[in-house]
């Protein structure tokens, strides 16, 4: 038999299909059964939103699927996507006990077998809770922004969402790349909030479309959810040129209408190598570049990449060329990309943040002629919002309270990227949706202090 | 939200889950623990003369790595004194009232001997009582549990001098070990019995060891048979369920025990006539915590047939359990190979070579690949082949055309001793 080839490249719309297949009900329903329904399970531990793992398993093996998905839905306003892009290995899977015996149960698979079916049999998993009367307006409809609306809204709150894009969802709609979550998981996941009464207003953003005064004034509360913003300058010569692009930019447009064409037979880099930086390269070479190379100034060993994502981009055929970074791009009359020159690193003693710093070595220059330089090396904060709403922060990370997420101002929170520091960690989609959860339980414990007069 | 509530013979419960008689309910701290869990109502283990124990009690049997698909125990009655076993009785109904409390006894076959008793555990304000007449091991020996448990004339007896004195509704909880359960479960009936339970444990030896030679599980080198349970049993749980459900003489509830899991076991033996379940070995293999499931599922299951309440189940099916001959010889069902799903595994086709009826045929197509086919026109629809099937969906039973209308075995032979009178008739 012909094998199918893993790119095609006539064919882009198959590139971007999900590449990972479901299991299927004799799979879900054999691994699940493998499950050992552990007592005080360190899966549970291992996930940053506490899901009830050995129970929705164990729903699974009985057949009640409905109670499975409600499980996971429950502790992951956010579940269905979170089944398919977090790092398991490193979280549940990870902790499973049966990686000290025989292999670890496919959570993550299990998981979305479960919201999979929830989707498919088109279930409405909550209800809003009792008008409190209360109202909160939340600034961004990312994951961290629609797991705090989903809570407060069962919590009997009047929630609006805010959202600055065509549709809410955030990283998990324009963000991830669609082989791995397509956007019907992430719309299904904003329907399930929206079936809360949420009123979510897309293409608005706060601060240009709606002022920030008009919210402190018109809600008794604000969520902060904003996530982060566009990829920063270089700082290098032919940043300007044509054929440069923002890796999160990049990545959405993949996610929005139509594929280019653009790229079919073309040679590309990508800068950094952080999860966007991979992303940025396997889309390119789903796109049909030819040639696509991920420029680090680090090594290997410092890339920030999870091990899948980097064995998932070698697969790709995404070469890495580590210790270079970009001098300057080089472009022809017409102002388009035709090379880039690098110069290569060394590493020197170790930084504040305990990495090692890369330093170039003189002379070492060299252009590598490509067609696209993709940029991928970190993303800026809203800082503007942020003074605006008149919120300490720490270079536009805002300041919070790391049990209650309340910040400066006592009637705004703030979750999700917006408070993500550098080093601290991953800015996972599923730390986001606990920390949406956690803001919304803060709102109701300090309006119900105050009820309760205590 | 389905209504959960049963009242079985008057005894109420927040949901038709009890945990059974047995080391579960041992004590009132585990009890209570099982409230909290969920538990609708749980049988506590039973009373009578305090006994010893032996150590090394329990055995299972793993079926393909999968543990405990059968359980086995040489446990005997409660080893805690009656007076501790009825404090924790009383305080735990005191901080649980609307959960059931049912006492399960045991006791010598004396009528001054079960009033006693009885009139001792109704004093702390149990619910209900469940006649142990079951247990195989041990306390048979001494003439008690399942001894008596397989003389009717005895369970009737019995039941009879408990109902003198009995103010709560009395449960006899029936053996197994017997060749027609019916018979028992009538004696009880006529006894007085409000309700009958079961099944309890069947008569096991879980196994040898290849290399000490002892029985699994031994007592310093010697085993005695013991009382199996667990998911194993479940069918003939479920069947001795089903006869008690449809006899016509017993018209009491039940309250099925057997093997049941999940919450699918337990609409199982609702459907067959059970008003509630009583579990145990699932329990002893995860925990009290399996309730939540069981209680969120069957939940989801009446909502999702859009039944409101748990009783509209009870004995559905037990109008399609009949006798072998009420049944339609006339009715085919033939197997049909998915090929696209089949993975070609050969299975079917050597269970039906070697040991059914020769009719599924291992073929090779114009390409060269593969195929297996049945040839419908010898196919018996004993079901063989899809028993067999590893794979989801690779092969269906489906009804064949009927060539002739519907006649059991009865009706054909009413017919034919009719016809053998009209003969005689033309004779004349």
């Amino acid at each position: 038999m012909e094998k199918i080839q893993r790119v095609s490249y006539t064919n882009l719309e198959r590139n971007f299909q999900e590449v990972e297949l479901p299991l299927t009900n004799q799979e879900a329903w054999e691994e699940s059964n493998r499950c050992l329904y552990c007592y005080d399970a360190p899966c549970i531990k291992a996930c940053p939103t506490g899901i009830d793992i050995p129970t929705f398993i164990k729903k699974i093996a009985s057949g009640n699927m409905l109670g499975s998905a409600k499980t996971i839905m429950s502790a992951n306003p956010v579940g269905a996507s979170c089944a398919r892009v977090c790092p398991t290995e490193e979280l549940c899977e990870g902790a499973c006990v049966l990686n000290h015996s025989t292999k670890p149960i496919m959570i993550g698979m299990l998981q979305r077998h479960s919201t999979d079916w929830a989707i498919k049999n088109e279930q409405t998993l909550f209800e809003p809770g009792l008008s409190n009367g209360k109202s909160v307006a939340i600034v961004g409809g990312g994951p961290a922004g629609l797991s705090a609306a989903r809570e407060l809204a069962r919590l009997g709150y009047e929630v609006t969402i805010y959202e600055a894009a065509d549709k809410a969802g955030g990283l998990n709609t324009y963000g991830i790349v669609s082989f791995r979550l397509p956007q019907s998981i992430s719309y299904w996941e904003v329907e399930q909030v929206e079936k809360l009464n949420v009123a979510i207003k897309t293409n608005t953003r706060v601060g240009k479309d709606v002022s920030v005064k008009d919210l402190l004034k018109g809600f008794d509360c604000i969520v902060l959810a904003a996530g982060m913003a566009h990829v920063p300058h270089l700082g290098i010569e032919g940043e300007e040129l044509e054929g440069v692009y923002d890796a999160i930019e990049f990545v959405k447009s993949t996610k929005s209408g139509s594929l280019t064409k653009d790229f079919v037979g073309k040679r590309a880099v990508v800068i950094g190598a952080g999860n966007t930086a991979i992303d940025g390269a396997t889309c390119s070479i789903r796109l049909g570049a030819e040639n696509v190379k991920i420029l680090y100034r680090r090594s290997e060993e410092e890339m920030t990449a999870y091990d899948f994502e980097y064995e998932f981009a070698k697969q790709d055929g995404v070469e890495f060329r580590w210790l270079t970074a970009p001098v300057r791009i080089i472009g022809d009359e017409h102002g388009k990309v035709t090379g880039i020159e690098c110069i290569k690193m060394k590493l020197g003693e170790a930084g504040q943040d305990g990495r090692r710093r890369p330093l170039p070595i003189e002379g070492s220059e060299y252009v590598i002629p490509v067609d696209a330089v993709i940029k991928a090396i970190g993303q800026t904060r809203h800082l503007e919002l942020i003074e605006e709403l008149g919120l300490q922060h720490d270079n536009g990370v805002v300041q919070v309270n790391k049990e209650t997420y309340q910040t400066s101002n006592p009637n705004i929170y703030a979750c999700g990227d917006v408070v993500f520091g550098k080093g601290k960690g991953d800015a996972m989609v599923v730390t986001a949706a606990q920390q949406g959860k956690q803001a919304a339980y803060s709102i109701h414990r300090q309006f119900t202090t105050v009820y309760t007069g205590r | 939200m389905a209504d959960l509530r049963i009242n079985l013979a008057g005894i109420k419960s927040p949901n038709p889950f009890w945990l059974a008689s047995a080391p579960p309910t041992n004590s009132g701290y585990q009890v209570q623990r099982a409230f909290d869990a969920g538990w609708g109502g749980a049988v506590w283990k039973t009373l009578g003369d305090p006994i010893l124990n032996v150590s090394s009690r329990f055995a299972a049997i793993d079926f393909n790595g999968q543990r405990v698909a059968g359980f086995n125990n040489i446990e005997l009655i409660t080893d805690r004194p009656l007076d501790v076993n009825l404090k924790e009785i009383y305080e735990t109904k005191k901080r649980f009232p609307n959960h059931a409390i049912i006492a399960s006894l045991m006791v010598e076959p004396k009528q001054e001997k079960w009033h006693e008793i009885v009139k001792r555990v109704e004093d702390v304000g149990v619910d209900g009582l469940e006649l142990n007449f079951g247990c195989p091991h041990g306390m048979a020996e001494r003439g008690m549990g399942s001894a008596s448990g397989q003389v009717p004339a005895l369970v009737e007896r019995q039941t009879y001098w408990v109902k003198e004195v009995a103010k709560t509704p009395v449960i006899v909880k029936l053996t197994p070990n017997i060749t027609d359960i019916t018979a028992t479960a009538e004696a009880a009936c006529n006894g007085g019995a409000d309700a009958i339970s079961m099944i309890n444990t069947i008569n096991s030896l879980m196994g040898v060891d290849l290399d000490s030679w002892n029985t699994i599980p031994h007592v310093a080198g010697k085993g005695a048979h013991g009382g199996y349970c667990g998911p194993a049993v479940k069918p003939i749980a479920l069947n001795m369920v089903a006869e008690c459900a449809r006899h016509a003489h017993i018209n009491v509830p039940i309250s099925g025990i057997g093997g049941i899991s999940n919450w699918q076991d337990a609409v199982e033996f609702m459907l067959m006539g059970a008003t509630g379940v009583q579990i145990c070995t699932a329990a002893m293999h995860h925990g009290f915590r399996i309730v939540e499931d069981m209680i969120d599922g069957l939940n989801n299951y009446l909502d999702g047939k859009r039944l409101k309440s748990v009783s509209e189940i009870i004995g559905k099916s037990v109008p399609r359990y009949s006798d072998w001959g009420n049944l339609d010889l006339n009715y085919n069902i033939v197997a049909k190979i998915n090929n696209e799903v089949c993975i070609n595994c050969n299975k079917c086709h050597i269970a039906c070579e070697d040991t059914s009826h020769q009719c599924i045929d291992m073929l090779t197509d114009e390409n060269g690949l593969s195929y297996l086919k049945v040839r419908e026109e010898d196919c018996v629809g004993c079901n063989l082949c899809s028993i067999v099937c590893p794979v989801d969906g690779a092969i269906d039973m489906v009804e064949a055309h009927r060539e002739l209308p519907p006649m059991t075995w009865n009706e054909r032979q009413t017919a034919l001793s009719l016809a053998t009178e009209c003969k005689i008739d033309s004779s004349k």
